[in-house]
Order: structure tokens, then C-alpha cells, then sequence
């Protein structure tokens, strides 16, 4: 049993030392301070919290009805928004296009309308990363919506608070650490996305490139560079696992 | 039998240098598969590589070729990188000079083959895009190559050399990335290889652009340092640089290496 696990062990942490053992300390202040670099990282910082923001508004209330027991095709629907989870993201960008492209389902009424079409946007990187985040925050919230105690929301309901008077003071407060753990979740989920968002939104520098995007490119030409910008994406994955802390560590 | 075939072409790929064709024997003896070799190529040789490595296993038999394309300059990385390959056609010599630098060629590399540059659009053109101009109309969606990767690398010197300020809406990754944008129809042009737009059919259109002769780009290929069967890959190179691989690449529209 220990042999396997400590080969785990080491498979995971290597490939991180390795990282941080050949990345070029010595020239982190230039190539931080380099203008696309740092655009490259504002736009990843600026899209994964809208993202996330995004994932709240919609995510926790279908979290809620997914919680619910007793209505019909609940267990399909779950299915299928575990569904992102799975699908390669570069299918889940060809997805995006399908029905948000310029001649996707719903995008070209829109672009025949308007002359606007998603791709090549910012806005399409927040809706590339949303499509994958989305569900680890609907699962984080609608876990810990599972394991609240349901007596302290019908105790409120029979003293005679409205629904969404119950969903405000007693649901939302009990269930809070989930959703902390779901926004942080999804919030690295959008920092990390790539496949999606390289296919639907595209790879230009200040709109569209976010760090993942600018990790690769900098592969082509300057390794050096990628290994030091993985280095930044390891320490904000470590500092969000930090923020888990409580949610996760303490279980064990 | 067979080693001394593959060494004979492998001495006439040494001899032949340059540009040169040489023929290769198409005889075929029976033998086990044992010879298996990687071939590291430029995301545009896709096409015409796959064929050229059907016709070189039939010619060879007990010989396996498997491909991994992609961006010339994130091959050589992976190459620089110690991946296990025994031949690499870059699509620039800067790109193919990244790994001569680093040590990693078997011999000098050998240009084989140009190519140059095309507008594709989406069939119908609905941009009505009709040359390099359209480029720094920001209200037409354009894309091109990244400048890290050869095929922007090549769109830089033509835009410099018409004196036009490119706006594209997005940067690929590699040629396929660019065209495949146009293909789905969401933008509106993009300049990609000659080659990719006759590879792509009849999904895109390409139109000419008359400064496009003047910028080419250079394929070198060569073997490997890291090649665990040299005489193979050396075989290989020899192929591809043989009648019956110029073929081929004539076929998919490259032009003949200039000197």
C-alpha cells in the first residue's frame, strides 16, 4: 500500500519541484515586468473573477433546485451540467461556437441583427470560462446545500418568513462555507481554462490572451519565460488551496 | 537485404545535398517490423507528409512512420526538450536553427521545399476582402499567425514589406488554428499557406496577393541526434527529398527550394 501511494506522491509533486527548481529566478524582475505579461495576467485575473461572478448568479440558485427533491428530470439535468467537467475544453470551445459563433444557433440572428459576434472578445474568454467553472461551483454549493439541516429553514417558514426571506437569513448563511469552496474552485478553474478559450475566444494579446494562452506562446520562443509564468499560475493555484484550507484540510 | 537498401539511400541522401532529387528504391523486402521512426513536422506538411509516410512503409516494409505536427517552433522546443524524434521539417530555417543551435541535428539540414503565403476567406467571401488591405480595416475580422510561430513570422515581412499596419482580432497558434477560424466562418480572412488553402477544399476560397512571391519561406529538414535508428531516418529524409516525395509535395502546391 505505501509503495503505490508514495509513487503517487512524488508523480504529482515532481513535475511542481521541477518547476521551481529550473525556472530562472535571476530574471523574474524582466520578464515580469515585460507589458504583455502583465496584460496577459490582468486580463486572466479580471475574466476568472467575472466568471466566477457569473457562475454565483446562476450557479447558486440552480444548485438550489438541483437540492431540491421531488421534481422531475432532476437527476438529468444534473447530469448534464456535470457535463463540462468531462468534455475535453477544446470540444467545449467548439461547443461555444456552435451556438455563440457568428454562424452558431443563436449568434448569427444576433450578428445579422446587431453586426456584434461574440468570438475574439473578452467577453467570449468570461463566457469560455464560465462554460467549465460553472460546474465545481453548482457541486460545491449543491453538496453543502444536501448536508444543511433542513429544521432551521421549516422553523423559519412555520414562524413566518417568506420563502426568499428563508433562502436569504437561514439557506444562504448555512451553507456559506460551500459556496466559499465553490467560488474559489471555479475561480482557478477559469484562471487555469485553456482549451475553450484558445478555440472560442481566440489568442490576442490585451483582449483575449489570459496567462494559460501566454504560457504557450512563450514556449514557442522563450521557455525560460513560460517557466517562469507557470511558476506565477503554481503560487495563485497554491494560494487558492491555502484559501480551502478549512474546507478541505481540516477533513482529513 | 533491407539494411543495405536503406543504407544505399541513406548514402545517396548524404551525396545528393541540397535540393537535389534523389530516386528511391521502391523494392520491397519481407522482414519484420522493426524499423519504427517519428517524424517531427510543421502543422502545414500534415497533408502531404502523411502520404509521403504511406508511400515510404510500402517501400519499406517492416517500416513504421508516426507524425506529431504542430507549430515548427513548438516542435523544436519539444526537441530541445529531449522528445524522442528522429526527423524534423521545419516550416522556417530560423525555427529549424533553434535545434542546430542547441546540437540536436544529425547532419546539416537540407532545404527542400518554399511556400508562400495566401488570403483565405470563407466560401462566398462575405467580407468582400479582396487583398492585403483588408487587413487594417478593423471593421473586417481578420486573424493571422502568431509572430512567434513561422507563418506570422512570414505575414510580418509581407505586411512590412507592403507597408500595412495589420488588425487582426486574434493571433493562432499555428496555421491550422488560423484557418480553421475561417473555415467555421467566423472571421472574415486570414493569411495563411498556399498549401493549407488547397489542403482545406472547398470549405475556403484563396485569392492572390501580388507581393506574395517575393516572401517566401523555407523548409529545411534533417535527422536527428536523438534518433535511435539513424539509418531509418536517414532513409526518410532521402524519401522525402526523392522523386517520388517531390511528387507528392508538388501535388499539395509547395514550390521548389531556392538557392
Amino acid at each position: 500500500m505505501l509503495l503505490p501511494a508514495a509513487i503517487a506522491v512524488a508523480f504529482l509533486v515532481f513535475p511542481l519541484v521541477g518547476l521551481l527548481v529550473r525556472a530562472p529566478w535571476t530574471q523574474a524582475p524582466r520578464l515580469l515586468a515585460n507589458s504583455e505579461v502583465l496584460q496577459a495576467l490582468q486580463l486572466s485575473v479580471v475574466t476568472a473573477t467575472a466568471s466566477t461572478v457569473i457562475c454565483l448568479v446562476v450557479g447558486v440558485p440552480l444548485a438550489w433546485l438541483l437540492a431540491r427533491p421531488g421534481w422531475p428530470g432532476r437527476s438529468v439535468v444534473r447530469a448534464l451540467v456535470t457535463v463540462p467537467l468531462v468534455l475535453p475544453p477544446v470540444v467545449g470551445g467548439v461547443a461555444l461556437f456552435t451556438v455563440l459563433g457568428r454562424t452558431g444557433l443563436l449568434g448569427r440572428p444576433l450578428f445579422q441583427l446587431t453586426g456584434f459576434s461574440l468570438p475574439f472578445s473578452s467577453a467570449a474568454v468570461v463566457v469560455a470560462q464560465s462554460f467549465v467553472a460553472l460546474p465545481f461551483l453548482v457541486l460545491s454549493v449543491e453538496g453543502a446545500l444536501r448536508a444543511a439541516d433542513r429544521r432551521f429553514e421549516d422553523a423559519a417558514a412555520t414562524l413566518g418568513a417568506s420563502p426568499w426571506r428563508v433562502f436569504l437569513r437561514v439557506t444562504l448563511p448555512l451553507v456559506a462555507p460551500g459556496i466559499a469552496a465553490g467560488t474559489v474552485l471555479s475561480w482557478a478553474r477559469a484562471l487555469g481554462e485553456f482549451g475553450a478559450t484558445i478555440t472560442f475566444a481566440g489568442n490576442f494579446p490585451g483582449t483575449t490572451r489570459t496567462m494559460p494562452l501566454q504560457v504557450y506562446l512563450e514556449l514557442e520562443t522563450n521557455p525560460d519565460a513560460a517557466l517562469l509564468l507557470s511558476v506565477v499560475l503554481l503560487g495563485v493555484s497554491l494560494l487558492v488551496l491555502g484559501l480551502l484550507r478549512e474546507q478541505w484540510v481540516s477533513r482529513l | 537485404m533491407k539494411v543495405r537498401m536503406l543504407a544505399a539511400v541513406a548514402l545517396a541522401a548524404a551525396l545528393a545535398g541540397c535540393g537535389g532529387g534523389t530516386p528511391a528504391s521502391s523494392s520491397s523486402s519481407s522482414g519484420a517490423a522493426s524499423h519504427r521512426i517519428t517524424v517531427f513536422a510543421a502543422a502545414s506538411l500534415t497533408e502531404s507528409f502523411r502520404k509521403i509516410g504511406a508511400n515510404f512503409e510500402k517501400a519499406n516494409a517492416g517500416t513504421k512512420v508516426t507524425f506529431n505536427f504542430g507549430a515548427s517552433s513548438t516542435l523544436a522546443t519539444q526537441i530541445n526538450q529531449g522528445a524522442p524524434a528522429d526527423v524534423f521539417a521545419a516550416a522556417s530555417t530560423s525555427t529549424m536553427n533553434t535545434v542546430v543551435k542547441a546540437g540536436n541535428n544529425a547532419g546539416a539540414a537540407t532545404p527542400f521545399l518554399t511556400n508562400s503565403l495566401q488570403i483565405v476567406v470563407p466560401k462566398g467571401n462575405p467580407a468582400h476582402v479582396t487583398g492585403l488591405k483588408d487587413f487594417a480595416d478593423p471593421k473586417k475580422k481578420t486573424v493571422l499567425c502568431a509572430e512567434e510561430v513561422p507563418c506570422g513570422a512570414l505575414a510580418k515581412q509581407v505586411f512590412d514589406a507592403a507597408k500595412i499596419a495589420p488588425k487582426p482580432v486574434d493571433r493562432g497558434t499555428d496555421v491550422k488554428a488560423v484557418l480553421q477560424k475561417v473555415a467555421l466562418g467566423e472571421a472574415d480572412a486570414a493569411l495563411v499557406y498556399k498549401t493549407d488553402v488547397l489542403a482545406a477544399g472547398g470549405k475556403v476560397q484563396g485569392i492572390d496577393f501580388p507581393e506574395s512571391s517575393s516572401k517566401v519561406t523555407t523548409y529545411p529538414i534533417c535527422g536527428l541526434k536523438a534518433s535511435k535508428d539513424a539509418a531509418t531516418a536517414k532513409a526518410f529524409v532521402a524519401y522525402v527529398l526523392s522523386a517520388d516525395g517531390r511528387k507528392v509535395l508538388e501535388a499539395a502546391g509547395f514550390g521548389p527550394a531556392r538557392k
